[in-house]
């Protein structure tokens, strides 16, 4: 990865780097997608992520990074509750979407996941044909509306359309591993979601897949605010608008060491530990 | 080995020539390889010998004696002494069935269907006439007459009357050929040797009966298709649906775990036991229920609560475990990547479930199911206990019918004194196991094509 990654990462720093410079000033006024505040999370007694305090800006594209078993990915799932489903599971403290925390009794997690959509690190589609894979989710959510129409937006969202438009009714085990992660994600866009989640989306998919859909995470920005979780801290500088470092204590509870733009924090990381990380003295 | 190589290679074969300990390593490892071989040894010699005794009683020669010999009877018609009862005339036939059976019995055989269309030969016209303006015409008003090989059946059943008096199994007819033919001769003086398929379409479409010689499995065979058809409305909706609740929704807690172990002792309870349940709730208890009483249907009032619905229910119990921990296997099978993914989209669990649990694991369960119907099928302790009945030569008509089932047929009848029962009881059994091979055949198949799918 290291070998194949490098001539890549040098050819677009100069692009992506820009990128966090440009949108972000101190200043200036952000909306807020989703925010967490004193959050926890825990299974059965273990505490897997301490105190997390953390606002994901509206419409950009944030990276969780740190080592493995640092909570990154618990803490990914805690934010639309599909960490509900692993038994044991539970959180404290609150994430506020739309200023309503969603740990409330009166929100429903499924309405939650619909708005806040999620794509996994093996790309998992539906053992159906291209076209059940994107309708499904509008159709479970009984979306009322040209469902063609539909699936046609979302494959061309995820930039799959060109590659799959005559061979919809194929299944979608039919297609490479990067083709169907893009159709993962044209299947999380079609329920119409405000945040997407994407929990090491790359992670095993080969450089030149790994790349497109870093370029199709660029795209979705405009439209979608992103959280994703990276393994490859070359990913985060190049796909992030804002970073976030975590890291685990002594007690394996994962915490935040330091958040800002991704531009700051791996050139001018605030925290010795943040430094030691990027530059690859642990982790 | 080269004479030039023994000297530059003697270190290398040093080298690797086993030691001693090596050779006990190796000598051990051969007695484990032939003692798991003669295990398997024993295993297949088991199994062949099972076949082969069914076999060896499902044909084989018979000794028949006949009341009057066919030859006798063709000559009589005036055919040369070797022609075969088929090749004669239907009128020929006729005239024999009016020369040896009495008018009487012609009547009812003609009532029941005429011979000719356009004659009649044992009734009077007027009486036949008379009897079709009734209410209850018989059925010779309406029928077309009756065949040649019909009439043929008649005058072999009546006339010529075979019995069996002697058989013989597969092997010794094949291998004794001589000794028998001439003990036969000896015993049997009036019989004629031949052989005989005990297992014949005839057998399976035939109702009981106490003679061997024509008795059949159809009245058992319905009794079984009945049965295993109420065992599976029964469990396989319930079974599914708790393997679904136990896999999909149950919380693990204590609770959960005890009745996950309950599950699955009860599938290793001895089968009389659910026969004993079946008896005290489905016979007794549920009486009016599975009499069908409560339907109003008082013309089967005779088998008390001992119906088809009480031994398919019984049954159902009995395989309702299996059934459940088969299903749960199959749904565990289905990859959690799919729920995930299901879930993240905004879907309900059941939703998740519906559209992408059950299609996956559908295979799976069925698979479970028809191994679980098979096992149904040859069930026959729970079904003594709840009452099938031994002999019944009337088919079953509905679910609250009396009924027998093949295994309770073929135990009955190998408890029989006569040979004959015993060859019938392996025709039986032949046909009992061609169905189980049939399910679990199918079972099979389907498996495969679904591990092929995935892969």
């Amino acid at each position: 990865m290291t070998t194949v990654g490098k001539p890549g990462v040098n050819e677009r720093k100069s692009v992506d780097l820009s990128v966090p410079g440009r949108t972000t000033t101190e200043a200036a006024t952000y909306t807020v997608a989703m925010e967490a505040v004193d959050l926890n999370a825990f299974y059965g007694k273990f505490r897997a992520v301490r105190d997390v305090n953390l606002s994901f800006r509206d419409r950009q594209i944030t990276a969780l990074i740190g080592p493995s078993g640092c909570g990154k990915s618990t803490l990914l799932r805690t934010l639309n509750r599909m960490n509900d489903l692993v038994p044991g599971a539970r959180a404290e403290g609150e994430v506020r979407f739309h200023g309503q925390n969603i740990f409330e009794a009166s929100v429903d997690p499924v309405e939650l996941r619909r708005r806040v959509g999620m794509v996994f690190q093996k790309p998992n589609p539906f053992p159906k044909t291209i076209y059940q894979n994107v309708a499904w989710g509008a159709r479970i959510n009984g979306m009322r509306q040209n469902l063609d129409e539909l699936v046609e937006y979302s494959l061309r969202q995820a930039a799959l359309w060109d590659e799959v438009k005559d061979k919809l009714d194929e299944s979608g085990y039919s297609l490479s591993g990067g083709q169907q992660q893009r159709l993962c994600i044209a299947r999380a866009i079609a329920v119409k979601p405000e945040i997407i989640l994407m929990d090491e989306p790359t992670s095993a998919l080969d450089p030149v897949a790994t790349l497109r859909i870093e370029e199709l995470i660029q795209e979705l920005k405009v439209n979608y605010t992103i959280i994703i979780v990276t393994h490859n801290m070359q990913q985060a500088a190049r796909a992030s608008d804002h970073t976030v470092f975590l890291n685990m204590d002594s007690d394996r509870a994962g915490y935040v060491v330091e958040a800002g733009t991704t531009g700051t924090l791996f050139t001018k990381p605030a925290r010795q530990e943040t430094e030691d990380y990027i530059t690859g003295r642990f982790g | 080995m080269t004479p030039a190589g023994t000297e530059t290679g003697g270190r290398a074969s040093d080298l690797l020539r086993s030691s001693s300990q090596m050779r006990r390593r190796q000598r051990r490892g051969l007695i484990a390889r032939f003692a798991l071989l003669a295990a398997l040894m024993v295993a297949v010699a088991a199994l062949v010998t099972l076949i082969v005794t069914i076999l060896n009683s499902s044909f084989g020669l018979v000794a028949v004696e006949n009341a009057r010999s066919p030859s006798e009877l063709v000559t009589s018609r005036g055919y040369a002494e070797d022609t075969a009862l088929g090749d004669l005339s239907k009128e020929d036939l006729v005239a024999l069935l009016e020369a040896e059976i009495s008018t009487n019995l012609g009547r009812r055989f003609e009532r029941e269907q005429r011979f000719f269309d356009n004659r009649l030969v044992f009734e009077d016209p007027y009486v036949l006439n008379d009897l079709c303006m009734t209410d209850e015409p018989p059925p010779a008003c309406y029928l077309p007459a009756r065949s040649h090989s019909d009439v043929e059946a008649l005058v072999v059943e009546r006339v010529v009357e075979p019995t069996i008096v002697g058989t013989w199994s597969f092997f010794s007819s094949t291998f004794s050929r001589e000794e028998i033919e001439a003990h036969a001769a000896e015993k049997y003086p009036g019989a004629e040797l031949e052989h005989r398929s005990w297992l014949s379409w005839d057998f399976v479409i035939s109702p009981q009966s106490p003679e061997p010689a024509i008795a059949g499995i159809r009245t058992a065979l319905l009794g079984s298709l009945w049965v295993v058809l109420i065992t599976l409305i029964f469990s396989f909706p319930i079974g599914v649906g708790a393997a679904i609740y136990l896999e999909e929704y149950a919380r693990e807690n204590r609770l959960t775990a005890i009745l996950q172990t309950n599950i699955n002792n009860l599938a290793g309870v001895p089968s009389i036991i659910y026969g004993m349940l079946g008896l005290a709730i489905f016979v007794r208890t549920l009486e009016v229920i599975t009499s069908g009483s409560f339907l109003g249907t008082g013309g089967e009032a005779t088998a008390n609560g001992r119906t088809i619905v009480s031994a398919g229910l019984t049954l159902g119990l009995l395989i309702l475990p299996i059934i459940i921990i088969n299903a749960q296997e199959a749904i565990r099978a289905v990859p959690g990547s799919l729920r995930q993914a299901g879930m993240a989209l905004g879907s309900t669990r059941w939703q998740t479930v519906r559209s992408h649990v059950l299609p996956n694991a559908l295979p799976g369960i069925l698979t479970g199911t028809i191994l679980a119907v098979a096992r149904a099928l040859g069930e026959t302790a729970p079904l003594v206990v709840v009452g099938a009945s031994t002999f019944i030569t009337t088919d079953p008509s509905g679910p609250f019918s009396k009924f027998t089932v093949l295994p309770i047929q073929i135990y009955q009848w190998t408890s029989r004194p006569q040979d004959e029962f015993r060859n019938i009881a392996a025709a039986a059994i032949l046909v009992l196991l061609v169905l189980l091979l049939t399910l679990n055949t199918a079972a099979v198949i389907l498996r495969n094509k679904y591990s092929r799918r995935t892969a």
